[in-house]
C-alpha cells in the first residue's frame, strides 16, 4: 500500500504565514489529532474579523486555494476525510466571505443590460471590448525573454493543468438552453471525446516542450497570491449554486479575453523559437474560443438571463470579476518584469531546491 | 413523427462568426480537405480572420456587422 504524501517540501514548505502553515498541517495529519484544527478555525475567526484585504494575501489565498483542492482532488487520499469536514467548511466560508466581498469592490457596479439574450450578449462583448487587458500577451509577444515567458507557462499552470474544472462545477446547477450550453463549451475543453485533445493535456504538452514539469502542482510554491486568489475566484463562483449567474459571466468573459491573446502567446513563443509543439495549446486556443465566446455570450450568459432575468446583475458581477482577476495578475507580472525582476515568487532559475 | 435532426447546424451569430456543429467536411476549391479542430468550428464571414477560413475573433475589431 502506498501511503499518500503531500507534494514534497519544499513545493508546500511551511505556508506563507500561520493560515495557510496550519491548513498544511491538518491536510498532512488527515482527520484530527494536532490541535491545529482548533487553531486554524480560531485564527481564520480572527482574520476575518480584521476585515483586511485578501485578494493579495499569500497567507489567506494559499489556505483558501488548499481548502478548496479538497474538492478538486489533487491532495490525492489526503483530502478524502476532509473533503466534508464541518470545521474547514467553516474556514473555507470565514476566507470566502472576505474574498467575495472584496472582489464586488473591485468588481466595482456594471450596468445590467435587458434580461435578453441579445443584450446581454452584447452587454458582455462591450464590456471585455472596453478592457485593456492584452497588454501582457503583447509583451510576450514582442518583448519577453524565454525566462519570461517560462514563468508565464509557469504561472497559468495552477489553472490551465485543470483547465475547464473550475466552470464545470456549474453544470448540475445549470438546466435547459444554458446547461447545454456549458456543456457544449466544456466537452469541447475536455477533447471532444479525444483525451489527447484536452486542453489541459495539449498545455501539460506545451510545458514539457519548454522543459518544465507538467505534474500538479508543481510550480504552486511559485505563485503569487494573485494568482492563486485568480483560481480561488473561479472555485468560489463554480461551488455556490448562488452564484451561478456570476460563475456563467465568469466563463463568457474568460472565453472572450482569450482567443486574441493567444494569438500574441502563440507569437511570442515561436518568436523565441519554439516549433508547434510548444505553440500548438495556443493556436488551438485560437481557434478553439473564437467559437467558445458565441456560445458563452448568447447560448450560455444570454439563455440564462433569458431563463432567471434576476441573474443578470451577477452575471454581469462574474465578467467584471474575471477582468479585474485578469488585470491584478497582468499588472503584478508587467511591474516585475519592467522592474528587472521574476514575477513568481523565487525564480525558475532557482532549480529545483 | 418528431422530424430528424439535422447532421450539421450553422448558426449565424450577431456580428461574429458561422458557427457550424456536426460532422463537418470542409474542402479548399480542389477538393483538398481542410484540417480543421474537433468539436464546433467558427468560419469567418467578416473577412479580415487571419487563419481563413476560421474565425479568430478579429471581427471584434472591426466595424462588421451583420444578424
Ligand atoms: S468573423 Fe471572426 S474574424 Fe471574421
Amino acid at each position: 500500500m502506498t501511503t499518500p504524501v503531500l507534494p514534497a517540501p519544499p513545493l508546500l514548505a511551511g505556508g506563507r504565514g500561520p493560515l495557510s502553515a496550519l491548513t498544511l498541517q491538518v491536510i498532512g495529519a488527515g482527520r484530527r489529532g494536532t490541535g491545529a484544527h482548533e487553531e486554524l478555525l480560531r485564527l481564520a475567526g480572527a482574520r476575518a474579523a480584521d476585515r483586511g484585504p485578501v485578494l493579495e494575501d499569500d497567507d489567506v489565498q494559499l489556505a483558501l486555494f488548499l481548502l478548496y483542492g479538497l474538492y478538486y482532488g489533487w491532495l490525492g487520499a489526503l483530502g478524502d476525510d476532509l473533503e466534508w469536514d464541518l470545521e474547514l467548511l467553516q474556514v473555507r466560508q470565514l476566507f470566502e466571505r472576505l474574498h467575495e466581498a472584496e472582489l464586488r469592490e473591485l468588481a466595482g457596479t456594471v450596468p445590467a443590460p435587458e434580461p435578453t439574450a441579445r443584450s446581454v450578449a452584447q452587454a458582455l462583448f462591450d464590456l471585455t471590448a472596453a478592457d485593456d487587458g492584452p497588454s501582457l500577451a503583447r509583451y510576450v509577444a514582442r518583448r519577453a525573454t524565454t525566462e519570461q515567458a517560462l514563468e508565464l507557462l509557469a504561472l497559468r499552470s495552477i489553472y490551465t493543468l485543470r483547465e475547464a474544472d473550475a466552470h464545470s462545477w456549474a453544470i448540475p446547477r445549470l438546466t435547459g438552453r444554458a446547461k447545454a450550453a456549458l456543456v457544449e463549451i466544456q466537452a469541447d475543453e475536455y477533447g471532444s471525446g479525444h483525451p489527447g485533445s484536452m486542453h489541459s493535456v495539449l498545455f501539460a504538452t506545451t510545458m514539457r516542450g519548454v522543459g518544465l514539469d507538467d505534474t500538479y502542482p508543481a510550480y504552486l510554491d511559485h505563485a503569487p497570491a494573485v494568482v492563486l486568489a485568480s483560481h480561488n475566484t473561479m472555485s468560489l463562483l463554480g461551488l455556490h449554486h448562488r452564484l451561478r449567474g456570476a460563475v456563467v459571466g465568469h466563463l463568457a468573459a474568460f472565453e472572450m479575453t482569450s482567443s486574441i491573446p493567444n494569438r500574441y502567446y502563440r507569437d511570442g513563443f515561436a518568436r523565441l523559437g519554439y516549433g508547434e509543439e510548444v505553440t500548438r495549446y495556443f493556436a488551438e486556443h485560437v481557434e478553439a474560443d473564437a467559437v467558445h465566446e458565441q456560445i458563452a455570450a448568447h447560448d450560455l450568459a444570454g439563455a440564462l438571463a433569458e431563463q432567471d432575468p434576476s441573474l443578470v446583475g451577477d452575471i454581469m458581477f462574474g465578467a467584471a470579476s474575471s477582468l479585474a482577476m485578469d488585470a491584478l495578475v497582468g499588472r503584478h507580472v508587467l511591474t516585475a518584469w519592467e522592474d528587472g525582476r521574476s514575477s513568481l515568487r523565487r525564480p525558475l532559475t532557482a532549480g529545483p531546491v | 413523427m418528431p422530424q430528424a435532426r439535422p447532421s450539421v447546424t450553422i448558426t449565424a451569430y450577431p456580428d461574429g462568426p458561422l458557427v457550424v456543429r456536426g460532422d463537418v467536411d470542409l474542402r479548399t476549391v480542389d477538393g483538398e480537405p481542410i484540417p480543421h479542430r474537433d468539436g464546433p468550428v467558427a468560419l469567418c464571414r467578416c473577412g479580415l480572420s487571419r487563419i481563413k477560413p476560421f474565425c479568430d475573433s478579429t471581427h471584434k475589431r472591426s466595424s462588421f456587422r451583420a444578424d
